[in-house]
């Protein structure tokens, strides 16, 4: 192989990787970008949200018998899916009895619009979740291990006998359950009742409210799917990705880059601001040490919300 | 203000005399060195709040100034030997400088993305630090002059010590408060734009909070370098450093000095407690105990402990604020007359303003002569808010000129444009709601003054001059929409303009209570001011107005005086459609 070959094997498994990973975050993204995207809610304890989706993935799958009824291949997808149900129910509770007590109406013309006892709240919850996490579920790392997360698909050779790209099971599988979930999340707003009631709601609650439509609630059911959507990617996320209940803090960033990056009040433009940062993160692996992985992300953050807070996809105008 | 400033001096020593009593009456080292870390996070909530309590930027990010300022001392000492006594001040600078330097980009950035760009830096710094091969670095034991190297075998000289780092911090923050310095932070907190018209430079103002922020952060986070002996990136750099600045604060009380002691004094001995009782058990219980007191503080009282009980007190104590303000106070005056024979103040030449597609303001000219009232008045969406925030800086026009006595305006901050002599109120009464009805009109009157002696001056003129005396001591939260009208005139007078532009102050007032303003309006022009308003019922302002500039879809579609411009037809279609004007 030359030199040229490994250069172009790697940029192609990083892309490979990226393109993968991407998928992922832009459903963790999404999750968010309901949240924050159209509720405006700062949600800091997304990520912990995200860690109790996996462990619910983790028990699920080992605990209540999927395992041994679904197998080690379909099971795991079918406990992450199960898991959003489980969050949806906390989203619900937690947005109804603590975050809707310094958000909406209630607090209209309060110091911020509330806005930083929201970021306070949630960064209050996001303690309790994660050590409280580590009193429940312990800090030894667990991980959903599962026939497919140490085999790939090879894909190539491209380039003579060379340059073949691995993809790793778990992931490809990881991010078709991602597209689908994406998908019927889009139809769901856009097209049933309670979906459009929803954007209504979040577009302008006032007029929606007049409209007879039930806004406190419809905020409490945006903030269940947006939890129970990062949920489900988390548990996917936790069949090759070993985890503990500190995880979140990790992909908090993550998230938070994806949906300023794809602007805000777009489902669809949250996935592909998540979908860039896959790629920026796999891809840096390329020219930075792999500890830095992370930097990079942080890096992009704070270029997207110094040049274009508004989000790639996104419009926003400020008045005085 | 200073006998306030003695009287906390004095609540400060009492206190640090009882600490030190009960540093002595410790039983072993493990409540000595509690008693230690009380007052670390104690100093990083001060730190924290110097910032975000006082200038309302809440900052997720403060392990940023801490990490450096630990890993200041502790890489220092490792490799050129240097001693912490001189370590923990260059700590200070680190942080410091740090403050300016994240500032830099980040003051560009308002309310959650402030908060979120903030959170970003301490934890690249953590990955960076790793990154580097700084996982543990210990502090070397020096068994020659262990006191030259800030090493003490009696844990109660650590404690002693950070009270007297304490008392710095106190000191300092007292300063910043009851100067004009805390002033301006706390006008930055209640309304930045409103701050910036008022003219206070507010760019300025948050870099000094943020690198006296950094500096104190720093000095802290080498003072814990020192006492923790080794240094981690996550347990410096973590994400519960920031948390707990953050949230000793809240729980104490933001935006006071006493605030992180309290919410330090009780929340550390608790976690810590806890912590060592049920530790094995239940290992995560301090970020518990964190996380319930944050989410309970925040539902139950969002400003944290001191002001709750401050307010029980208050309301308790009742309402010993004075007697509220009344319609009849203001005395009328008679008849105005038009005279717009003045030099020209203000000139507008061919200014335009389009937001995307829409054009917002389009090439409007008009002057303002000296001692004159023009009225710009215009259906709703006209433009006119969007033209007073052209002519005052706080948007750039796409062209043309702004004349201010000859010189061309445009492009000035809208602090700079108030300190050449344009004062402004906004559309939406913005008064400084904790502070009292003087400091919100000393907040804008330090724009036109050397010191505080004179900025009280024209502060009491100013609150005179719109009817305000004798409601000096009230707080602004409680005052009527009126009395916050007239507080917000006050403040604009409190800077000396000679140019005054009042947008919609009308707005939301019964009919004699418009009366009353015209009243005070009117008394404001008698005292040597000239006054552009902005009005979009036009009745009240042919009472007030010498001359009237009507807008229209954001041209300029007449001007003249205000009984030949109500029979224009071209005005009366722009107010009634073009049915009603063709009856005219």
């Amino acid at each position: 192989m030359t030199e040229n070959m490994i250069l172009a094997e790697n940029i192609l498994q990083a892309l490979a990787a990226g393109l993968l990973v991407g998928c992922l975050y832009g459903l963790m993204c999404t999750g968010l970008g309901m949240i924050f995207g159209i509720m405006r809610v700062i949600n800091f304890a997304q990520g912990d949200l995200m860690m109790l989706g996996m462990y619910s993935t983790w028990y699920l799958f080992t605990g209540f018998g999927i395992l041994a009824f679904m197998g080690a291949i379909i099971g795991p997808i079918v406990a992450a899916i199960l898991a959003g149900p489980i969050l949806f129910v906390i989203g619900y509770y937690m947005h109804k009895f603590l975050v809707a007590q310094v958000t909406g109406i209630r607090v209209a013309g309060s110091e911020g619009e509330g806005h930083y006892a929201q970021l306070i709240l949630t960064l209050g919850i996001a303690l309790i979740l994660q050590n409280g996490g580590l009193i429940v579920f312990g800090s030894e790392p667990v991980s959903i291990r599962t026939p497919l997360s140490s085999s790939a698909v090879i894909l190539g050779p491209f380039w003579g006998d060379f340059v073949e790209v691995f993809v790793n099971k778990a992931r490809l599988v990881g991010a078709g359950v991602s597209i689908a979930v994406v998908i019927v999340l889009f139809l769901f707003v856009t097209r049933t009742r309670i979906g459009k009631a929803l954007q209504a709601a979040a577009d302008n609650s006032e007029a929606a409210l007049y409209m007879g439509i039930d806004v406190d609630r419809a905020y409490h059911i945006a903030f269940g799917i947006g939890t129970a959507v990062t949920a489900i990617a988390g548990g996917l996320v936790a069949t090759y990705y070993p985890f503990q209940p500190y995880v979140g803090l990790e992909f908090v960033i993550v998230m938070y880059a994806g949906v300023v990056l794809g602007g805000f009040g777009s489902i669809i433009g949250a996935f592909w601001g998540g979908m860039i940062i896959g790629l920026v993160q796999q891809m840096s692996t390329l020219v930075l040490p792999i500890q830095l992985q992370n930097t990079a992300i942080f890096v992009v953050f704070l270029l997207v919300i110094f040049l274009r807070p508004q989000g790639l996809f996104g419009r926003n105008v400020e008045r005085v | 203000m200073g006998g306030s400033f003695t009287k906390s001096l004095g609540a400060f020593a009492l206190f640090a005399a009882a600490y030190v009593a009960l540093v002595f009456l410790a039983p072993d080292e493990y409540y000595q060195l509690m008693l230690t870390l009380v007052l670390v996070w104690a100093i990083m909530g001060i730190s924290w709040n110097t910032l975000s309590g006082y200038s309302g930027l809440i900052s997720f990010g403060h392990a940023s100034f801490f990490g450096l300022g630990a890993y200041t001392v502790v890489l220092l000492q490792v490799y050129y030997g240097l001693t912490p006594w001189l370590g923990i001040p260059l700590a200070g600078f680190v942080g410091a400088l740090a403050g300016v330097v994240i500032g830099l980009p980040t003051f560009r950035l308002r309310g959650h993305y402030f908060a979120l760009a903030m959170l970003a830096y301490p934890l690249a710094l953590l990955y960076i630090f790793e990154w580097l091969g700084f996982q543990e670095v210990a502090i070397p034991m020096e068994r020659e002059n262990p006191a030259a190297y800030l090493q003490f075998s009696d844990m109660r000289a650590y404690a002693l010590i950070a009270l007297a780092l304490l008392a710095c911090a106190f000191v300092a923050v007292r300063l910043i408060e009851s100067s004009r310095f805390g002033m301006s932070l706390l006008a930055i907190k209640q309304n930045e734009l409103a701050a910036e018209g008022a003219g206070i430079h507010t760019r300025k103002w948050k870099f000094y909070a943020i690198a006296a922020s950094g500096a104190i952060a720093g000095v802290i986070g080498g003072f814990y370098a020192v006492i923790l002996l080794v240094v981690t990136p996550p347990t410096v750099f973590g994400m519960l450093t920031s948390a707990q600045a953050l949230i000793v604060t809240l729980f104490g009380g933001i935006g006071t000095v006493w605030g992180p002691i309290i919410g330090a004094s009780i929340l550390i001995p608790l976690a810590e407690t806890l912590h060592a009782e049920l530790g094995n058990v239940l290992p995560g219980i301090q970020g518990v105990v964190f996380g319930v007191a944050i989410v309970g503080v925040i539902l139950i009282a969002p400003e944290g402990l001191f002001w709750k009980v401050r307010d029980l007190l208050y309301r308790r104590r009742g309402a010993d604020a004075g007697p509220a303000y009344t319609v009849s106070d203001v005395p009328l005056i008679g008849e105005r007359r038009h005279d717009l024979s003045g030099r020209t103040m203000l000139e507008v030449k061919g200014i335009s303003k389009a937001f995307g597609g829409v054009q917002a303001v389009d090439d409007v000219s008009f002057t303002v002569p000296e001692g004159s009232i023009i009225g710009i008045i215009g259906p709703n969406g006209a433009g006119k808010t969007t033209l007073f925030n052209l002519l005052n800086g706080f948007q750039k026009p796409d062209k043309g000129e702004v004349l201010f006595e000859g010189e061309n305006i445009v492009g000035l901050r809208p602090s700079a444009v108030c300190q050449r002599g344009i004062g402004r109120t906004f559309q939406v009464a913005r008064p400084f709601t904790r502070l009292s009805v003087l400091n919100n009109v000393l907040v804008g009157a330090y724009v036109a003054s050397a010191d505080d002696d004179t900025a009280l001056k024209h502060a009491r003129e100013a609150i005179a001059l719109v009817g305000l005396e004798g409601h000096e001591d009230r707080i602004a939260g409680g005052l009527t929409n009126i009395e916050q009208r007239l507080l917000e005139l006050a403040r604009a007078l409190a800077g000396q303009p000679r140019l005054l532009f009042l947008d919609e102050i009308l707005a939301g007032l019964g009919s004699s209570e418009v009366n009353a303003m015209i009243a005070v309006i009117l008394r404001v022009s008698e005292a040597g001011k000239t006054i552009l308003i902005i009005e979009h019922t036009m009745h009240a302002m042919l009472k007030l107005a010498d001359q009237f500039v009507v807008l229209d879809h954001g041209s300029r579609v007449a001007v003249g005086k205000p009984s030949e411009v109500v029979r224009d037809p071209t005005v009366i279609e722009a107010y009634l459609g073009k049915k009603w004007a063709n009856r005219a």
